[in-house]
């Protein structure tokens, strides 16, 4: 374990099934206050699913979620007083900025969250001033989303959650499908979030950026959390990165003779809920 | 688009022509004219006021006046009448002449002609109705199409709200016509894509059948993707009571306009009775 600070999120023996098809089966995990993690797997390792429910959008069908020291159930979220709470201090960023950008402009994207606060409408307006400016989107504010870039529209996500300031911030496949400076950029935000105190948990299969946007490395497979420590540690691991799937090796034919000695790691693709 | 043209071809290709529409229409209400630079309130409410007057006026002067009216408000707010408008009365023209053709020979009154071979009987009242029955139409949509076109959709769903249209109604709106494009886009895709791999040309039950087969595909990613979306909203807070921005400032050419509506609509109802 990386990081001495408390639990923000606790899970014990988790289980969760699509319709009988397992997705957790037996988690078991802790996430320190203020680290930067980033969550490895292959497709179906449970990456998305996990952080469904760190978002109390769907929850445990058995063993325990805490978030913030609290048990995360749907019960407890019943009540508005902790919903609103829960959403002000936890964002998720989706995998795919279409399902998220559901407003007709911009600014209303942005406002979306503070507005269902029930925050002052001046405060509203500062915020999202703030956010777009943060994320250089002042100028597409009146744009409607389904105009924009792909990378524009994962900044206007971004933005979206973050004007509320979370102090956990969840992101699913943060550089999925983005040309490589909307990539860049998102990785550049990630490690600015170093050491703001923020935690922020990265669901992944683009092993080329984990050394630059996490502190703690935990390697999924299966549903279940087969590995966890320091990036490099867990990067240099090739036996653990070929079982996780993450890594394989992969036939070359070098001067007439073939060989498949390499171990090749996973780059940046789309990946389904699972 | 050719009648002949292949089905996928065809389909594709009306999927294609309703996005560069709407990005026409996207780019027509950013132009600086004249229902452009007003509040989306005054808009939608003296255009819509304007609309429904059509439908009870009883004069074919105020009619055509009306009518008028229209096309110098789109030309005064640069819109390219006849890319823009052209196909909307044609299409009118269409629908609403075949319902109105058999008046001028069914509807009882003074005879003004015979139709040609038959004989049968033309009638100045059946003129008359039948020219009621598409100017309406015509004029109508008009009024109805100036707002859309010189308006963002998210001003005029905010207008909506600002004239009291429930909160429920107005984010049903919004999302539906920020997902239609996504949808379009999804459809023209996996038509390509079928296009992309096929060899000759489809039977017409073939093709039907394909048809049915992707509308079945898009049905379950729309599904699909209306569960993701309603858990980004509840991500954000959203708990069954959306709380949208409204934000228009009303100046004194808005009133102007809005009487100028007003006093339009009056001289139609009222004026030379």
């Amino acid at each position: 374990m990386v990081g001495f600070a408390p639990p923000v999120f606790q899970m014990a023996d988790v289980h969760y099934a699509y319709h009988g098809i397992p997705a957790l089966t037996g988690l078991t995990l802790a996430i320190p206050r203020g680290q930067r993690v980033a969550l490895l797997g292959a497709n179906g390792s449970g990456k998305s699913t996990l952080l469904r429910l760190l978002d109390g959008l769907y929850f445990a069908q058995s063993g325990r979620v805490a978030a913030f020291g609290q048990m995360l159930t749907e019960a407890a979220l019943q009540d508005e007083d902790t919903a609103i709470a829960f959403r002000r201090r936890v964002g998720l960023v989706f995998q795919n900025p279409d399902v998220q950008l559901f407003n007709p402009t911009v600014l209303d994207e942005v406002a979306f969250g503070p507005l269902q606060m029930g925050w002052p409408r001046d405060e509203v307006m500062t915020r999202v001033a703030r956010a777009l400016e943060e994320f250089g989107l002042t100028a597409l504010k009146d744009r409607p989303p389904h105009r924009l870039s792909g990378g524009e529209k994962k900044r206007v996500a971004l933005a979206s959650v973050l004007v509320l300031e979370p102090e956990a911030l969840l992101l699913d496949e943060p550089t999925a499908a983005l040309d490589p400076k909307s990539a860049s950029d998102m990785v550049d935000f990630l490690i600015r979030c170093q050491g703001t105190g923020r935690t922020v948990i990265t669901a992944t299969h683009d092993l080329d950026i984990v050394a630059d946007i996490a502190d703690l490395c935990v390697v999924m497979k299966a549903g279940r959390v087969v590995a966890q420590g320091a990036p490099r540690a867990i990067l240099n691991d090739a036996a653990l990165m070929t079982d996780a799937h993450l890594a394989h090796t992969h036939l070359h034919i070098h001067h007439g003779h073939m060989h498949h000695s390499h171990h090749h790691l996973h780059s940046d693709t789309e990946d389904p809920p699972g | 688009m050719s009648r002949r043209a292949p089905l996928l071809e065809r389909m594709t290709g009306h999927l294609l022509h309703a996005l560069d529409h709407a990005r026409l229409s996207d780019d027509l209400t950013a132009r600086g004219g004249f229902l452009q630079a007003l509040d989306p309130r005054v808009k939608l409410g003296g255009l819509l006021g304007l609309a429904v007057t059509v439908t009870a006026v009883h004069r074919l002067t105020a009619l055509a006046g009306l009518f008028l009216a229209a096309v110098l408000l789109a030309l005064a707010s640069r819109l390219p009448v006849g890319r823009a408008l052209g196909p909307l009365w044609l299409g009118i023209l269409i629908f609403s002449g075949a319902i109105a053709l058999p008046a001028p020979l069914l509807t009882p009154g003074d005879v003004v002609a015979h139709l040609p071979l038959t004989g049968w009987p033309i009638t100045a009242q059946g003129l008359r109705s039948a020219a009621f029955l598409i100017g309406r139409a015509e004029t109508a949509a008009t009024f109805t199409t100036l707002l859309i076109l010189t308006t963002p959709w998210p001003h005029v769903l905010k207008a909506m709200r600002a004239l009291g249209v429930p909160v429920v109604v107005v984010a049903i709106f919004g999302m539906t016509h920020r997902y239609i494009f996504l949808f379009l886009q999804a459809a023209a895709q996996m038509f390509e894509a079928r296009r992309s791999r096929m060899v000759g040309r489809l039977t017409p039950r073939e093709g039907r059948r394909l048809a049915v087969a992707t509308a079945g595909a898009l049905l379950g990613r729309a599904i699909e993707t209306g569960n993701e979306v309603h858990l980004a909203m509840i991500s954000r807070g959203y708990r069954g009571e959306p709380r949208l921005m409204q934000d228009f400032p009303t100046r004194p050419r808005d009133w102007a306009a809005l009487a100028g509506a007003g006093s339009l609509a009056a001289l139609a109802l009222f004026g030379g009775a």
